[in-house]
């Protein structure tokens, strides 16, 4: 990305020094909130029955919620090294395919895979960052673009080469129904909201309390300041990426129970995960968290209003109005 | 200032255009290609039409994300409009591919009108541009795999014909027709690249992509240009949805609409050289055959990759790697690094 | 009557007024320069009479026809060119496609266009680079080249903001000439923002000072340059030589 401001917008952020709850759009947070009102009451409408709205509004939170954490990555990577991640999906299915052989392969239960896939793929996004990426930091737009869209095709299509295309899963042992506010939601996918929550409230610490996140928010804001402090950008642009990749390969554990897994499985969550940065606002870390349950209700009740369409064919129109009305994002401040 | 007065004499003659230098080069490049059939075996030929469907693909989309500055991820979008509108119109109503393919180039237009007006009214750049393109296509893509009107996921198979018919372009598989198609939509595709490149609008549209500010400050409408980069290159694209589907006689919405097709329009002009006329064509000329050629590796594989036998996927993979050694290696493509080499000395 | 008439303009960004009730005339083949402490909402006033941002309240009108908050390529198909502080070439072509582009934008034909470019560049004295990429040109011909494409589209009003601005002494006589045969020859009304009083001095009929926004005072450059509000203005700021 170049630094030119991709929207015109004659205002500059000036920063206020109030506690930061202080700062949350809270009018915006009170129309999002009405819309998701409204659709809840239309879907009811359409469908005549409680148990299907409320249905869809649980499934649509707990997965959001892993939206929610895909998206937290990409916009942290959008954030600090401005580049638009076309392989952030691929790096979920990398991390899909991971769980699917310490489960399937060495009998490992589910979630004890984090212990592996998280630093695996901190890893990889590390290397990744530095001996591909590196080389287009700081080259236009288009070009870092086609960098990582490049670099999908390859972990998409090796994925492929490597495992075929038959689809695999994950089951997770004494999953069943459980029932939840008047729904009833399978545990595993419960236990991936509870994941995704607690992950990004630890991201979240991680950026607000300690010294490497004040050093990655530095570098976020400008990177040129930073420099002058002494933060060594480079090095923080590796983490962050790493941290970012984490991120996906996290969630790809979680969601591993959830989903067919397969290698275009990654493409699906890359396109929600930008429609949810985009609705966060890109490189808002809260608003990705936010527009991710925005997203999940709107598929869920976006099934309920059209009928015979895909649920994403909602998220999709949501987003392009986001994108057409509010580039900046819901959540971001105002001119920001 | 002293040299307002100064004769004309004095003052080098103006350097020739490229242009009639393109024409010439497109000529002739026409010329040679039309006895290739006679020369390539039926396998070769359909290498030949693929690298010809490549080059259509990714000379339209470096109208609009080269020369317009206004990047695509959503090509795939006119291409099935250009592919839907000739099989709805074929299958479901009778009427010829080459009418069906004249409406997929008014439909794919206004499409694009309608996509430049909205993003370019709000003033979308960059990486939000790119995503709107993008969702524009998943969104028809959805819609038709929902729609009863075009069959649904399911798609359309062409009809076959008891005989050849140029009417219904339609042919034995390895009749040498395709081939003439096929590059006569690319021939096309080069002169409208060349001779927008060289017209008012073009020019405009070169400069609007350089710096709008600066162009509207010198009067120039930069929206109305930018539009008309998208809607030119939205035209030429649909075409190519027709002829894919007269050549393969099928089209999906995963094909037809998919990230996929927006990627093979994107590809072959970063490998040439974007914003260059011949960069697409060279990119189409490497990765067209590389499908065929890595097929034909993993249907024999060498030992070592003896457990990739029957796999697919290998080309793409290579694809991605040319694609990310080309941006960090020769950023400017095979042609513009060539062309600057030259200049250079 | 005036050829371009500025009446009550303000303009607000976040509750500051960059622009504040600022009004003027310009008489046809007048010369108007625009002088200010460095914040003083000369270039805002410039992007807001030329189309780039809408004013919050004001009229602009050129040649009887209001113009206010059209936009920027109306306002110049209407007759008033501007050129950039900070220099914006077209970056892909050479010097004489960028004026070539302009001429075009002015509504000459396809025909004729490079040749009348060719001329323009002849006249600004830019020949030495008419075929140089712009990449890499000195400031010098980077600034010429602005004027070149601004007059490449015959406005009938100039705005020309800091067109001086990083040329040494040498090679501002010549452009100062250049200016001032435009409006002798050519009848083109001049607004100008510049720092270098010489040239203010030099070229105008009458300067106008704005100090926050506001008009400090108009008129002759003796009477401005006298003025102790002005003095105090750019106190701290000493007014270059």
């Amino acid at each position: 990305m170049t630094s030119q401001p991709m929207v015109a917008d004659q205002e500059t952020r000036t920063p206020t020094p109030s506690a930061w709850w202080a700062r949350l759009p809270w009018l915006r947070i009170g129309i999002v909130l009405a819309a998701v009102v409204a659709a809840i009451v239309l879907a009811y409408l359409r469908s005549g029955s409680t148990v299907v709205v409320t249905q869809a509004v649980v499934t649509g939170i707990l997965i959001g919620g892993v939206y929610g954490l895909v998206a937290m990555g990409l916009t942290l990577i959008f954030g600090v090294l401005d580049i638009v991640n076309f392989a952030h999906g691929s790096f979920l299915a990398i991390a899909l395919f991971l769980s699917y052989y310490l489960v399937a392969g060495m009998g490992m239960h589910p979630y004890l895979a984090l212990l592996i896939v998280l630093p695996a793929m901190f890893l990889l996004g590390a290397l990744v960052q530095r001996f591909v990426l590196a080389g287009a930091m700081g080259k236009p737009l288009e070009n870092q673009l086609l960098i990582t869209l490049g670099i999908s095709l390859v972990i998409e299509n090796s994925l492929l080469l490597f495992f075929g295309a038959n689809p695999r899963s994950v089951s997770l042992p004494g999953d069943q129904g459980v029932a939840i506010l008047g729904a009833v939601a399978e545990l595993s996918r419960i236990l991936a909201f509870v994941g995704a929550l607690v992950l990004a409230g630890l991201l979240f610490l991680l950026l607000r309390r300690t010294s490497l996140g004040t050093a990655i928010r530095a570098v976020a804001a400008n990177d040129a300041g930073a420099q002058m402090v002494g933060i060594d950008t480079r090095w923080i642009y590796m983490l962050t990426f790493a941290i970012g990749t984490a991120c996906a390969g996290a969630a790809g554990v979680l969601v591993a129970p959830l989903v067919t897994i397969e290698p275009v499985t990654g493409a699906l969550f890359n396109i929600i995960a930008f429609v949810v940065v985009v609705l966060g606002g890109m490189g808002n870390v809260v608003g990705a968290l936010l527009g991710g349950l925005v997203v999940g209700l709107a598929e869920q009740l976006g099934a309920l209003l059209l009928p015979g369409q895909s649920p994403l064919l909602v998220v999709f129109i949501v987003f392009v109005l986001v994108l057409l009305l509010r580039p900046q994002g819901l959540f971001g401040r105002s001119g920001s | 200032m002293t040299t307002t007065t100064q004769p004309a004499a004095a003052t080098k003659a103006l350097p020739k255009l490229p242009w009639s230098r393109h024409l010439l080069v497109t000529a002739v490049l026409a010329v040679v290609l039309i006895p290739l059939p006679m020369l390539l075996d039926p396998a070769a030929e359909a290498v030949a039409i693929r690298v010809l469907l490549f080059a259509i693909m990714s000379i339209s989309w470096n109208i609009m994300s080269g020369f317009g500055g206004l990047f695509s991820f959503g090509h795939a979008a006119f291409f099935g409009i250009g592919a839907y509108s000739t099989a709805w119109l074929q299958v479901e109503k009778g009427v010829s591919p080459w009418i069906g393919m004249a409406v997929g180039v008014v439909i794919a237009a206004l499409f694009a009108l309608v996509m430049g007006v909205l993003a370019l009214r709000y003033k979308l750049k960059g990486a939000y541009f790119a995503l709107v393109t993008l969702a524009f296509a998943e969104m028809l893509r959805l819609w038709a795999t929902n729609s009863d009107l075009v069959n649904r996921a399911v798609g359309y198979h062409v009809p076959l014909r008891p005989e050849e018919s140029w009417w219904w372009m339609q042919f034995a598989p390895d009749s040498a027709n395709y081939f003439f198609i096929a590059l006569g939509l690319m021939i096309l595709g080069l002169l409208v690249s060349i001779l927008f490149l060289r017209s008012r609008a073009g020019q405009f549209a070169l400069a609007a992509r350089d710096d709008d500010e600066a162009s509207a400050a010198l009067g120039i409408p930069v929206v109305r240009y930018k539009v008309l980069t998208m809607m030119v290159s939205a035209a030429l694209m649909a075409t190519a949805g027709t002829l894919y589907l007269q050549y393969y006689l099928f089209i999906d919405p995963d094909l037809a609409f998919g990230s996929a097709m927006s990627i093979q329009a994107i590809l072959p002009a970063v490998i040439g050289g974007v914003a260059t006329i011949w960069g697409p064509v060279i990119g189409a000329v490497v990765l067209g055959p590389l499908t065929d050629i890595t097929a034909t590796l993993l249907r024999n594989p060498p030992p070592f990759l003896d457990f990739l036998a029957g796999r697919g996927g290998l080309d793409v993979v290579v694809y991605g790697i040319l694609l990310v050694i080309i941006i960090l290696v020769l950023p400017k493509g095979i042609y513009g690094a060539l062309r600057d080499r030259w200049s250079r000395r | 009557m005036s050829l371009l008439t500025v009446e009550g303009l303000s303009k607000s960004f976040k509750g500051l007024r960059a622009v504040d009730d600022v009004s003027f005339e310009v008489e046809q083949g007048a010369i108007l320069g625009i002088i200010g402490p460095n914040g003083a909402g000369k270039t805002t006033a410039f992007n807001l009479i030329a189309g780039a941002i809408k004013p919050d309240a004001g009229t602009v009108t050129l040649d009887g026809k209001d113009i206010t908050g059209h936009p920027p390529h109306k306002i110049a198909a209407a007759g008033m060119a501007r050129t950039f502080q900070l220099m914006r070439p077209f970056y892909s072509m050479d010097v004489l496609q960028n004026v070539t582009v302009a001429v075009l934008a002015g509504g000459a034909s396809e025909k004729s266009a490079r040749d009348q470019a060719a001329g323009i560049i002849e006249r600004i004295g830019l020949s030495q680079w008419r075929d140089s990429p712009t990449e890499g040109l000195p400031t010098a011909a980077l600034k010429r080249l602005e004027l070149a494409r601004a007059l490449a589209i015959k406005p009938r009003v100039l705005l020309l903001d800091e067109v001086l601005a990083g040329l040494v002494p040498a090679e501002r006589e010549p452009v100062l000439g250049l200016l001032e045969e435009l409006r002798t020859q050519d009848g083109v009304t001049l607004v100008f923002v510049e720092h270098i009083m010489a040239a203010v001095m030099r070229l105008s009929d009458s300067v106008l000072v704005l100090n926050l926004g506001q008009v400090l005072t108009q008129g002759s450059p003796q009477e401005v340059t006298s003025d102790p509000r002005v003095i105090e203005a750019y106190l701290g700021e000493e007014p270059s030589a």
